[in-house]
């Protein structure tokens, strides 16, 4: 029950915000309105027993991403004041539409195997165990920290000044 | 009621074409990352409500979400930088006058 509620509250509260993220005039709101949406994701992955996952959502998504991109609003402010549409307002609302129509009738009519087991928690040692250990997905973490690598240095030498 | 996959992938599809809606419309070049940020979001939460609706022993949807974090985070430095060279170059992020490389 008290679990039902949560999920409601935080569903209208996660697209309430991702509606202020297109519709606020303001770029900073609409920035400040995406760290709501985040932070209420973070909360939904708590209701879905992933522990260490809302951890990481608020660290990496509320603490870095969202800086990143006020930072980079605070640099280009003077030059677009709003944020308006261009002229395929409709096309896109159809094709987004369409698409959720698509999603939402896939999704009642598929027969979902859902197990039978509650979740695991806390989550933060098997996903190590997933990560690290034997048969896990220790390529993917070298290949993401080579990546992560490639981002750093792509940024710095595209960012700098000539 | 009680709640079940299907609200979550509901949850996720709405945001997901909210989203879309965005990066499709918008011409500041941040919001368009920004609207980026919210799909990725809507797909981690799918795919951690299949890990624990679906496989809740083995968490292998987590692991997945993690990966689409750090490519995530990747996407939005690297993405900024361009529009932040971008607004050097031409004092401009609006996304329909960069037009430097269409022929």
């Amino acid at each position: 029950m008290g679990l039902a509620a949560s999920f409601w509250i935080m569903a209208v509260v996660v697209v309430i915000a991702a509606l202020g993220v297109i519709f606020l005039r303001n770029v900073f709101r609409a920035a400040l309105s995406l760290i709501l949406c985040f932070i209420t994701v973070a909360g939904l992955y708590i209701t879905l027993s992933a522990d260490f996952l809302a951890a990481v959502q608020i660290l990496v998504y509320v603490g870095a991403i969202s800086v990143l991109i006020i930072l980079a609003i605070m640099m280009t402010r003077d030059v677009q004041q709003g944020s308006p549409a261009n002229r395929m307002k409709i096309p896109a609302f159809l094709v987004a539409v369409i698409l959720l129509g698509i999603m939402i009738y896939t999704v009642t009519k598929t027969s979902w195997q859902i197990a039978s087991e509650s979740p695991l928690t806390p989550t933060t040692v098997p996903l190590a165990q997933n990560l690290f250990g034997e048969n896990g997905f220790i390529l993917p973490v070298e290949i993401a920290a080579m990546l992560l690598l490639a981002a750093i240095l792509g940024a710095i030498v595209i960012a700098r000044e000539k | 009621m009680d709640i079940g996959l299907e609200h979550y992938l509901i949850l996720s599809a709405v945001l997901f074409c909210i989203g879309l809606y965005g990066a499709l419309t918008k011409r500041n070049a941040v919001i368009i990352l920004m609207c980026i940020e919210l799909m990725l979001n809507a797909v981690n939460i799918s795919l951690v409500a299949f890990s624990s609706y679906i496989v809740p022993l083995l968490l292998t949807g987590q692991v997945f979400a993690i990966f689409v974090m750090v490519v995530a985070a990747a996407e939005v430095a690297v993405g900024l930088a361009i529009i932040l060279a971008i607004y050097r170059g031409l004092t401009d992020i609006d996304a329909s006058n960069i037009n430097l490389m269409k022929w």
